[in-house]
C-alpha cells in the first residue's frame, strides 16, 4: 500500500483506457501518455495496462507501508525518495516507511508512476481508469487526496533492479505532431490543407484531459463545418467554426458535430500528452501505412526491453 | 448501397454512410453493427454506431486499416442491408408535473398547445433511439411530432437534474445524469437509464426504441421507490420494422 501525505494537482489512478462500452456513450479515457505508462510499467516488470497513478504539473507525496519496486516515467519532474533525488526512468526499491515526493514538472506536464504488482482498484466497465466527469473507475471514481490509501497488486518477481534504467525522455517547446487526414478532410480546400499543414500553431490555456485548444491563423472550410454527429477518437482534431483546432485527448466526448480534419498519430499523442501554454505545434501529414508502421515499431519496442 | 470509408489515424475507421439523419439509413448503421459485432473480427476493439456511420477501432498490430475495411467490405456485400423483424420498445414513465417541467410554459407559448396536447402528443408514439453519445446513456431521439418542436433555451443551464425529459429543437430525450444542459424541460422520469451499480449500466441500446407514458407524482414517487430497492424494470414491448 501506499498512503497519500499530499495529492498534487491532479493524480488518478488511470490504465490504458475503457474500451468496448463507447457505443454507450463512455468516453475511453485512460492515461494521456500510453507511451510512459507502458515504460513506467515494464521497469517494474508489469503488464502495459496495469493501473498506475498520472499525476499533472505537480505530483504526490506518499509513504510506502511496505516494500515495494518502482519507477516514475513520462514528464521530468523534482523527484526524491526519503530527501534522496531520484529520476524518472528507473527501477527503485522502496522499504516501508520510504516517502517518495513528486514535486514539480522542470520539463513536460504529467508523469506516471507504477508499482510492481499495478495499483490495485475495482474496475469499473474492465477498467480501473477514473473517470471525474461521471465519478467512477479508478479510486472512488475521484482525484486522489491526502490521508487516501492506495492498494497494490501482488507483483512478480524481478531479478537485478538496479539494471532496469532508460535514459529519461525529453521534451520540447516545439513540437511536430504526425497526423493521418480525414475523416473529413474533404470538407476543407487545398488551401485549408496547406495552412494547416506550414502554419505553427499555439497552444492555449485551455488544455486538459478533454482536449487541447490550438490557436493559429483560421481555416474557413468549403462550407459550414459542422456534420452529422459521429465518433471521435483520442487524437481527432476538430476544425470549430472559430477556424481553430482543439485535439481531442483521452477523456474526449463519445460524438461530436464539428468537422474533424485529421487525426493524430497513436505514436505522436504521448507527446501531446506533455504540452502546455504557449507551446508550439507544427503537424505533419503522413499516410495510414506508415501511421500504422509507427505505432508498431513503438510497441515493439517497449515489449522488447529488459 | 451507398457507403465509403474515413480513416481516423492510425485507430478507426469509419463506415459513412448516406450522410442524412433518417431511419433507414440508421437502420443500415445498426444491421452492419450486428453483423460486425457477430463476426468479431481480430483485432477490432470496439464498434461505435452514431445517425449515419459507424467507426471500428482497431489494434493495428493486429490487423491493419486495408484488411479490416476489405473485411468490412465482405460483411457490407454479403448480408442485409437493413435491420429486420422487430425492435425492442422501452415503456418508460414520465411525470410531467410543474415540479419537474421547468419549461412547459415556453414549450406552450411556442407551439401554441395545451399542456395536455403537449404530453398526449409526447407520449404519442415510440422514438428511434439514433445513437447514444455525449453522456454515458444520453439517447440521440427521433420521430417526434413536429408541433412539438421547440427551439433550445438561448442560455444553457448550468445543471440539469438527472432523469430529466427534455425538447431540444427536432429533438427528444432524457438526461441520464445531471449534466449542463440546454433543452427545454418538460418532465422527469424516475427510471434510472445510467445505473453504475448494475453489471450493464445502460438501460438501452441504438436500434432500440423508446416510448414515453404519463404518470402522476404519487406514481412517480412509488416507481422511485422501486428504483431504488431494484425491483422496477421498465416494460419492453416491440415494433415492426
Amino acid at each position: 500500500m501506499i498512503e497519500i501525505i499530499s495529492a498534487g494537482m491532479l493524480s488518478t489512478i488511470q490504465d490504458l483506457g475503457r474500451f468496448g462500452v463507447m457505443k454507450d456513450g463512455f468516453t475511453q479515457g485512460g492515461v494521456m501518455d500510453a507511451y510512459s505508462t507502458r515504460i513506467a510499467n515494464k521497469l517494474c516488470g508489469n503488464d502495459a495496462n496495469a493501473p498506475v497513478i498520472e499525476m499533472t504539473m505537480l505530483g504526490i507525496t506518499a509513504k510506502f507501508t511496505e516494500e515495494h519496486i518502482f519507477a516514475i516515467s513520462g514528464g521530468r519532474f523534482d523527484i526524491s525518495l526519503n530527501n534522496k533525488p531520484i529520476r524518472t526512468n528507473k527501477a527503485y526499491l522502496a522499504k516501508a516507511g520510504d516517502v517518495l515526493s513528486i514535486k514539480t514538472a522542470k520539463q513536460g506536464l504529467r508523469c506516471y508512476l507504477a508499482v510492481a504488482g499495478g495499483f490495485d482498484v475495482p474496475l469499473f466497465m474492465g477498467s480501473a481508469s477514473t473517470n471525474l466527469k461521471i465519478n467512477v473507475g479508478g479510486f472512488d471514481g475521484r482525484k486522489l487526496k491526502a490521508g487516501d490509501t492506495v492498494k497494490v497488486g501482488k507483483a512478480s518477481k524481478l531479478k537485478n533492479i538496479e539494471k532496469r534504467e532508460l535514459a529519461e525522455n525529453t521534451y520540447d517547446r516545439i513540437v511536430t505532431i504526425r497526423v493521418v487526414l480525414g475523416p473529413q478532410e474533404d470538407m476543407f480546400s487545398e488551401n485549408d490543407l496547406a495552412l494547416f499543414s506550414n502554419q505553427r500553431y499555439t497552444v492555449t490555456s485551455d488544455f486538459d484531459r478533454m482536449g487541447i485548444r490550438l490557436w493559429g491563423i483560421a481555416l474557413r472550410g468549403k462550407e459550414k463545418l459542422e456534420i452529422i454527429s459521429d465518433a471521435i477518437t483520442f487524437g481527432s482534431i476538430q476544425i470549430t467554426n472559430s477556424g481553430m483546432p482543439i485535439i481531442l485527448m483521452a477523456d474526449h466526448q463519445t460524438t461530436g458535430g464539428y468537422a474533424k480534419i485529421a487525426t493524430v498519430i497513436s505514436a505522436d499523442l504521448p507527446k501531446l500528452a506533455q504540452v502546455k501554454s504557449n507551446d508550439k505545434i507544427n503537424f505533419e501529414i503522413i499516410d495510414v501505412d506508415t501511421a500504422e508502421k509507427i505505432a508498431n515499431k513503438q510497441k515493439k519496442y517497449i515489449d522488447r526491453l529488459f | 448501397m451507398i457507403y465509403s470509408f474515413l480513416q481516423n489515424g492510425d485507430s478507426a475507421v469509419t463506415v459513412q454512410f448516406q450522410n442524412e439523419i433518417s431511419k433507414e439509413v440508421n437502420s443500415q448503421v445498426t444491421a452492419l453493427c450486428d453483423r460486425l459485432e457477430a463476426k468479431r473480427i481480430d483485432g477490432v476493439i470496439e464498434i461505435v454506431p452514431t445517425f449515419a456511420s459507424l467507426t471500428v477501432f482497431y489494434d493495428c498490430s493486429v490487423i491493419s486499416s486495408k484488411k479490416l475495411k476489405k473485411k468490412i467490405e465482405a460483411l457490407i456485400r454479403d448480408g442485409e442491408s437493413h435491420v429486420k423483424g422487430t425492435a425492442r420498445v422501452w415503456n418508460i414513465p414520465v411525470c410531467y408535473d410543474d415540479e419537474f417541467a421547468l419549461d412547459m410554459e415556453t414549450v406552450c407559448s411556442h407551439t401554441k398547445l395545451t399542456r395536455e396536447e403537449v404530453i398526449a402528443l409526447h407520449t404519442s408514439k415510440p422514438y428511434l433511439i439514433y445513437m447514444l453519445g455525449f453522456l454515458p446513456g444520453f439517447a440521440y431521439l427521433g420521430g417526434m411530432d413536429e408541433r412539438l418542436f421547440t427551439p433550445r433555451l438561448k442560455t444553457p443551464r448550468l445543471e440539469i437534474f438527472e432523469g430529466a425529459v427534455g425538447i431540444g429543437g427536432e429533438q427528444t430525450g432524457i438526461y441520464p445524469i445531471a449534466s449542463p444542459g440546454g433543452w427545454q424541460l418538460i418532465g422527469k422520469t424516475p427510471v434510472k437509464v445510467f445505473d453504475k451499480s448494475k453489471k450493464s449500466p445502460i438501460l438501452y441500446r441504438a436500434g432500440d426504441y423508446i416510448k414515453f407514458f404519463s404518470i402522476d407524482k404519487a406514481e412517480y414517487l412509488e416507481i422511485e421507490k422501486q428504483v431504488a430497492s431494484g425491483t422496477y424494470t421498465p416494460t419492453v414491448s416491440e415494433v415492426e420494422l
